[in-house]
């Protein structure tokens, strides 16, 4: 292990905490413009949390230890998350601990808590929320397993960066698995970031709510943490979105402090990139019935499978 | 790839000696039990705890024996005349009989605190039955001939079935204990019937002559296929599953917990000592019974408990879906075996066996967790408990560990073997049948979709026991659980953890059994202790240590980032809830609701009846009650078969006299008739 390996662990995580808000937020400003609305500030998801983080905090009178512990757990873990996906170096060494199944492992982790947590306090909008973000993860769980699983049998290991390493080095065309695979993660980027078409992160509508019912009843510090947790849960499927199916940029190999300094441009470009196509999507797309989220994901699993399929059949 | 040296078979069995001595003290605790059969003191507390203590040495002696991976043999002559009782520790046997004793120590010393007054049967009877039942699951793995093995395996079935009826002044109790009776027994007969195929024309029952004996390649797949359905109906396999959502609950805790999680894993002993020992080689496609059948269990399981609104029946339901994984995990095996892919199919049989482990600890883990809650609270229906974190925290923190783990999460134990698992479905390489081939990424689709299934069900489980309002005025009554249940508790809970930060200490002891069966080990591919990197060629590893110190480290750290930046203080208030107000108990999900989702998208699974009010009720009631398509497509059938053939038969019982002797005059007649034209 060199000391260039643990610069790029820590810069990576601490380039998550820090821009994750960021693209929250200049997501957000694409799509007023794409609406013709005028945009908020790129600073606003900043001065939420600062605003929150200054508040008193104030928790139900039923509620357990397990409600105050599970922002930290939830945060932790999506902090944790964003140092195992290669975004920016592959030498990371963390991730000879944690592959990418641990990751899928990680985030299911984060889900339980946040679910239990909903559960918590005991309130209907808790327990609704819990039992559709169940819904909504235990198809989205698998769905991003199998995309996971089809670049690892290409790439002959679930670490991510190795997959990484693999597909930038470039020398295989655009495979159809990949084509497939990436359709499936779009899908399940949106569902399980409660974007539109799955979820609406502005109302707080009965009918529709998943992510928000969740953190009803949370206030001030615990409700930044949870709310920072979500915006770098966006920013780390974007990420590893990236690693999968466009690794351009990432430093690879033997690398040393120059190609990470290409790294954090290319990041930020593709980052714009990404942020101004998911605000394509949600501002082109209609929110669902929550009882046809299952169709939707369904179709995304289906199509990971088929990738993973292909993927046997043509290897054949 | 290492090869392992011949296994050493030593003439001096102190092991195996030992082990038979502690199954002989079994027997005396539980015969000491009937001394003073009313006493709850003396049965309960005491016999049980020392139990408990034979369980350990047991653990002890098991694991010993796994460590030095030595085959013992010993002949005791007891039973019929000319059939001496053949015993045998190889490795195989070592492991279950660790997992055995390892798990009864924690389940029989919550069983000391657990058994009190009015449970139904005397305390001394119970004591009795329980450690019979642990010495003959003990028998059933040392046995080395079939006579030895089938009657423990007959003795493990009777005892179990009056634990299970412990209650048996309640009619269902006395119901689910005729059909687990029923289907063990149906199981037992084809395990008779596979026994008497594998002795292969040579008669000679012990386990040695049937390793020996040459059968063709017909008999050897009616063989497998005898102990498949046999073993299958013991361990839960759908449909021969019927019998486990009905037996567990009815019987107490302690037993609910010893019969998932310790004597399902005989039945899964059986098979692999069938399957890959005696049979010799296996023939890729076996293997495919057991995948199929497994994977379609364990969605079926997963499935059916989403939609349970028992607490121990949606654990029976999960029970039936892990040992779906464990039958996919040996069909899995046996195809790689049986193709010659070594490697990777000592990787599935690590991944079986790991499984087998980890489902013994969480399983009886979370089946004592809702003992205590039915102690504390007389419940065990799911939509009148909730809150119980704050009234019984012991149980609560330690259930968590349970459930965080069969839900699947690094870095606890349940991970550690799916992620085997999947990694032996992942690289299992390029099989030479290309159908197999793409079974494969199909079966670990499902798989996954199972394990996320899981995660739902176990959320469901939690949550609505220890979470939230209490929904029944009475529950603010319950108490948290005594001394000793919180020792066994706590005992299973060390075991989830350290099963799952230790991977490679675990696999390292494993080795014995995947070279005694497959002739290949899983070898280490890293040098690090703390990092399990089992597919040598490829960059595949894992490290629980690390990532759970990560995970901590980082929570810590935020926690006290957090702390020292802003020092608000907390204030408690009412809930929230979008501010609607008059937030009650009634208003949170019932188990009913949490499973709606489910019941919807899965409908064609279940055969539901419901029963809803009409706008004009004064008192509007609302039922749902869900059963199995199986009852009607499979059992009810056979049932109604069974009737009308009875009912043909007992024609002929006329009941009159002159009626019989013209029965045996005719048969005279028929006979020599026979003996005439021959």
């Amino acid at each position: 292990m060199k000391a260039i390996d643990w610069i790029t662990q820590v810069l990576e995580m601490a380039v998550a905490l820090a821009a994750a808000p960021a693209f929250l937020g200049w997501l957000n400003q694409c799509r007023a413009w794409l609406q013709n609305r005028r945009a908020p500030s790129l600073w606003l998801p900043y001065r939420n949390l600062r605003k929150l983080f200054h508040k008193e905090a104030v928790i139900a009178e039923n509620a357990s230890p397990l409600f105050r512990v599970a922002p930290y757990v939830v945060f932790g873990t999506m902090v944790l998350a964003a140092g195992i996906i290669p975004s920016m170096g592959t030498r990371l060494p963390l991730v000879v601990s944690a592959d990418a199944i641990a990751l899928v492992g990680l985030f299911a982790a984060a889900r339980m808590f946040m679910t239990l947590a909903a559960m918590d306090v005991g309130t209907a909008f808790g327990t609704l929320g819990a039992r559709r973000e169940m819904m909504v993860g235990f198809l989205a769980e698998p769905a991003l397993l199998m995309v996971i699983f089809v670049a690892s049998l290409i790439s002959s290991s679930t670490a991510l960066p190795v997959i990484t390493g693999h597909l930038a080095s470039g020398h295989l065309g655009l495979s159809p698995s990949l084509a497939f695979s990436a359709v499936a993660f779009i899908l399940v980027l949106l569902a399980e970031n409660a974007r539109i078409p799955v979820d609406n992160p502005a109302t707080h509508l009965e009918l529709t709510m998943i992510h928000e019912a969740m953190v009803l009843e949370y206030s001030a510090r615990h409700l930044a943490l949870m709310e920072w947790a979500a915006q770098l849960k966006l920013f780390n499927y974007v990420c590893i979105g990236f690693a999968l199916f466009f690794p351009w940029g990432v430093a690879v190999g033997r690398f040393g402090p120059e190609q990470l300094l290409v790294a954090i441009p290319a990041l930020a470009v593709k980052l714009a990139a990404a942020g101004f196509a998911l605000a394509l999507i949600e501002t082109i797309s209609a929110k669902m019935r929550v009882m046809r989220i299952p169709e939707f994901l369904g179709t995304a699993f289906l199509f990971a499978v088929l990738g993973l399929l292909v993927h046997v059949l043509l290897r054949a | 790839m290492l090869w392992l040296p011949h296994p050493v078979i030593t003439t001096s069995p102190s092991l195996l000696t030992g082990c038979v001595a502690l199954l002989c003290g079994w027997v005396l605790v539980g015969l000491a039990g009937l001394l003073r059969p009313g006493s709850v003191r003396f049965a309960g507390r005491t016999l049980f705890t020392l139990g408990a203590v034979l369980g350990l040495g047991l653990a002890a002696l098991a694991g010993a024996s796994l460590l030095s991976g030595g085959i013992e043999r010993l002949t005791l002559p007891v039973g019929l005349p000319e059939l001496p009782l053949h015993l045998r520790l190889d490795p195989l046997s070592s492991l279950f009989l660790l997992l055995l004793g390892a798990s009864s120590f924690g389940i029989s010393v919550f069983a000391g605190g657990y058994f009190r007054e009015g449970e139904g049967a005397l305390p001394g009877l119970l004591c009795l039955q329980y450690h019979l039942f642990l010495a003959s699951m003990g028998g059933v793995l040392l046995a080395n001939d079939a006579y030895g093995f089938l009657v423990a395996w007959e003795v493990m079935a009777l005892s179990s079935y009056f634990l299970v009826t412990t209650q048996h002044r309640i009619p269902e109790i006395r119901r689910a204990g005729f059909l687990y009776l029923l289907m063990a027994h149906v199981g037992a007969l084809c395990l008779l019937l596979c026994f008497g195929v594998l002795q292969g024309g040579s008669w000679l029952f012990t386990f040695h002559a049937m390793r020996a004996a040459h059968l063709s390649p017909g008999w050897a797949a009616v063989a497998f296929l005898l102990a498949l359905v046999g073993f299958g109906a013991k361990a839960g396999l759908v449909p021969l599953h019927v019998w486990l959502p009905e037996a567990h609950p009815a019987a107490p805790s302690p037993v609910s917990a010893l019969m998932s999680g310790v004597m399902l894993k005989t039945a899964v002993y059986g098979m692999l000592r069938v399957g890959l020992d005696l049979l010799g080689r296996p023939v890729w496609w076996w293997g495919l019974a057991p995948l199929i059948l497994g994977l379609f269990t364990v969605f079926y399981g997963v499935l059916f408990a989403a939609v349970q609104t028992d607490m121990k029946r949606l654990l029976a339901y999960s029970s039936v879906e892990n040992i779906g994984i464990v039958f996919a995990g040996i069909g899995l095996t046996i195809v790689f075996a049986g193709s010659g892919m070594k490697a990777v199919a000592a990787l599935a049989l690590l991944a079986t066996l790991y499984h087998c482990l980890n489902h013994s600890f969480m399983k009886s883990l979370l089946f004592l967790g809702t003992g205590s809650v039915l102690h504390a609270t007389g419940e065990r229906n799911l939509g009148r408990l909730g809150g119980l974190i704050h009234r019984m925290p012991w149980v609560a923190w330690l259930t968590l560990i349970g459930t965080l783990a069969i839900a699947g999460l690094p870095p606890l134990n349940g991970f550690v073997s799916e992620w085997l698992l999947l990694q032996s479905f992942l690289f299992a390489g390029r099989l030479p049948h290309p159908f197999v081939n793409l079974l494969i990424p199909m079966g670990m689709a499902l798989l996954v979709l199972a394990a996320a299934l899981a995660g739902y069900v176990m959320v469901k489980f939690y949550g609505i026991i220890f979470l939230g309002q209490p929904r029944e005025a009475s529950l603010v009554r319950a108490h948290d659980c005594g001394l000793l249940e919180r020792f066994g508790l706590l005992w299973l809970a060390l075991g989830c953890l350290a099963l799952g930060l230790f991977p490679l200490q675990v696999i390292r002891a494993l080795g014995a059994v995947t070279g005694q069966l497959i002739g290949a080990v899983v070898p280490q591919g890293s040098p690090h202790w703390w990092l399990l990197a089992p597919v040598p060629a490829r960059p595949v590893s894992y490290g629980p240590l690390v990532f759970l110190t990560a995970t901590v480290a980082v929570v810590l750290l935020t926690a006290l980032v957090v702390r020292l930046t802003y020092r608000q203080r907390v204030r408690r208030g009412p809930a929230w809830d979008c501010g609607f107000g008059a937030v009650t108990a009634r208003m949170q999900d019932t188990a009913e609701g949490f499973g709606q989702p489910i019941r919807h998208l899965f409908q064609p699974f279940f055969e539901i009846e419901r029963e809803l009010p009409e706008p004009a009720d004064r008192e509007p009631r609302y039922r749902i009650a869900i059963r199995e398509r199986i009852w009607r497509l499979i059992y009810e059938p056979i049932s109604g078969a069974v009737g009308r053939l009875a009912n043909t038969a007992a024609r002929v019982q006329q009941g009159r006299i002159s009626v019989y002797l013209l029965y045996s005059f005719a048969t005279l007649l028929l006979l020599l008739a026979v003996a005439l034209i021959s």
